[in-house]
């Protein structure tokens, strides 16, 4: 299929502001583009309102970047912050109600599938951990047992930043905010290997500060996510409002955090490497299949 | 059921939708009983009318007004399929027929902060910025979802003095001071002849130059505009469109 439904229609060019025209031009739509090229094309998403040295707004930035098919993919988002920043990018997004996130993705893939048998439409869920781990949980483990095909990102800020700092479920015990004075007295919830009890084909924990990694990351999540079965991203992304973080510093944190407690972490279910090694290339996985396919013979 | 501003409206009598402002919360059209077109009728300030009736009302309003100007949306501006080409290049044959339009699109309906340039383009979240910021008075949207068309409608009719015009591709748009339903290409291209004719009648000369970008910005050069106007639009769109391009069955008349 021709990317001709990226361009504008003929007579219409001039009256496109630039804006548009930059983004028809020199965008990411139909071009294998990656981080280590920022600067050198138009981006899906360059203005929003996020507050001043926001960890999640690079690391939406960085996702929007990574996807394999910007032209093919639905975004669908939920309340909080992060949806501030993904509604203004430069491809389609779908607001669902608090807590129905996945519920709408998965209506959204099969339909896709339905209506695009011949062509991969990509849908990811990118909601903060309020979003998924606490209201939307019940709808989020349901898309994960019933093997939708779709990529969750959670955009991890341990807090609900949007709504004046109240704990949620993935805030660390012990941590004060500003409408918990008391301290959170329970752990932060272990949703990478939920989501691998689950049967997510593809798990990984990453913090924004190695873009390179997140890119590769989201490349994986969303390409297994086509064929394979679920994935989930788990992104930190601080807030530096409720958790007083300068400015200049959260990146700084994000390093730490990483040291500490967020330290990279990758599954992927063998179905899922032979699948991006046949397929996609990827040569890591290509030997491990054949080296597996040895080893049962 | 609008309920708060009732004492303001005669009871009685029929709602006029006139143009604004009409204060902050407008109630919907249709909760004061005005009712879409049927297939070969427009609405008239709310009132059912024989189609010709509504596009002759159009063309008088666009060649009258003050800044009129052409917000065609994300159905004409993209190269979806044969049909959006059709229909894009029949858009710009009215606005050819309009002296001094304003050409201003509304690309997508993404919400646009911490601005957008009210020069440029039109957003369905703000549309009253770029109605004030050009002055326009008179404007007709073309091509977009109806759910954001309502939605712009109702913004527009709260905060401005713009008399708005829905050529629909779908039922029309009871927010809309005047509207048409069912607008294929076809449609449009009669509309452009209804309002040459009109036109011609008022004795309003042809344009004299393209149609503008938002501000009044020239977008088409004078040179080119002189080759629009000897060779036709085909010099514009690069190429003639494909012509009685059939539907596919099922297809909906805007895709």
């Amino acid at each position: 299929m021709s990317l001709d439904y990226v361009k504008s229609t003929p007579g219409f060019e001039k009256f496109m502001p630039k804006d548009y025209r930059d983004l028809i031009d020199h965008g990411p739509f139909g071009k294998k583009v990656s981080v280590s090229q920022v600067g050198t094309f138009k981006e899906i998403m360059e203005e929003h309102p996020m507050c001043a040295g926001c960890a999640m707004t690079l690391f939406i930035r960085l996702s929007l970047i990574s996807l394999p098919n910007p032209e093919d993919t639905i975004i669908v988002g939920t309340a909080g912050c992060g949806r501030l920043a993904i509604s203004q990018a430069a491809i389609p997004f779908v607001y669902g109600n608090y807590g129905d996130t996945n519920a709408v993705a998965s209506g959204l893939k099969r339909g896709l599938m339905t209506r695009f048998p011949d062509k991969h439409k990509d849908v990811v869920v990118m909601a903060g951990d309020g979003g998924l781990a606490d209201i939307g949980f019940s709808m989020l483990m349901h898309s994960w047992f019933r093997k939708e095909k779709f990529t969750t990102v959670m955009l991890d800020n341990e807090v609900y930043g949007n709504t004046g700092g109240q704990e949620s479920g993935m805030t660390n015990i012990g941590s004060v905010l500003k409408m918990a004075p008391l301290g959170k007295k329970f752990d932060k919830i272990d949703m990478p290997d939920l989501a691998k009890t689950a049967g997510c084909a593809y798990v990984a924990m990453v913090v924004p500060n190695n873009p390179k990694r997140v890119e590769q990351c989201i490349k994986k999540a969303v390409l297994i996510a086509r064929e394979v079965g679920p994935t989930y991203i788990q992104a930190y992304t601080s807030c530096n409002i409720e958790y007083a973080i300068p400015t200049d510093k959260v990146m700084e944190d994000a390093k730490n955090v990483e040291n500490d407690r967020y330290q990279f972490k990758e599954y992927i279910s063998d179905e899922a490497k032979q699948y991006l090694g046949e397929k996609w290339g990827y040569k890591e996985y290509a030997k491990k299949a054949i080296q597996t396919t040895e080893v049962a013979k | 059921m609008y309920q708060k501003r009732e004492h303001l409206y005669k009871r009685d009598e029929p709602y006029v939708l006139k143009p604004g402002p009409e204060g902050y919360v407008p109630p919907a059209a249709a909760s004061m009983g005005i009712e879409l077109p049927d297939p070969g009728e427009g609405l008239i300030y709310g009132r059912k009318t024989n189609e010709d009736a509504v596009m002759e009302e159009i063309a008088k309003q666009m060649l009258t007004g003050k800044n009129p100007t052409l917000f065609p949306g994300p159905l004409v501006l993209w190269n979806w399929n044969d049909h959006a080409k059709i229909k894009a290049h029949a858009v710009l044959e009215i606005a050819n027929e309009i002296p001094g339009v304003m050409i201003i699109p509304m690309p997508d309906y993404r919400p646009k902060y911490p601005k957008i340039e009210p020069e440029e383009e039109i957003n369905p979240n703000h549309p009253n910025l770029t109605i004030w910021h050009n002055k326009i008075e008179v404007c007709i949207f073309v091509g977009l979802h109806c759910h954001y068309a309502n939605l712009t409608l109702k913004m527009i009719r709260a905060g401005t003095n713009c008399l708005t015009v829905a050529v629909c591709a779908e039922q029309g748009h009871e927010d809309a001071m005047l509207t048409i339903r069912d607008s294929d290409d076809n449609k449009l291209r009669r509309l452009a002849q209804v309002i040459r004719k009109v036109r011609e009648s008022m004795g309003i000369p042809a344009p004299t130059r393209p149609p503008y970008g938002g501000g009044k910005r020239e977008i088409v050069t004078p040179e080119e505009w002189a080759k629009i106007r000897s060779q036709g639009l085909s010099s514009l769109t690069a190429g003639t469109p494909p012509k009685g391009m059939p539907m596919r069955e099922g297809q909906m008349p805007h895709l």
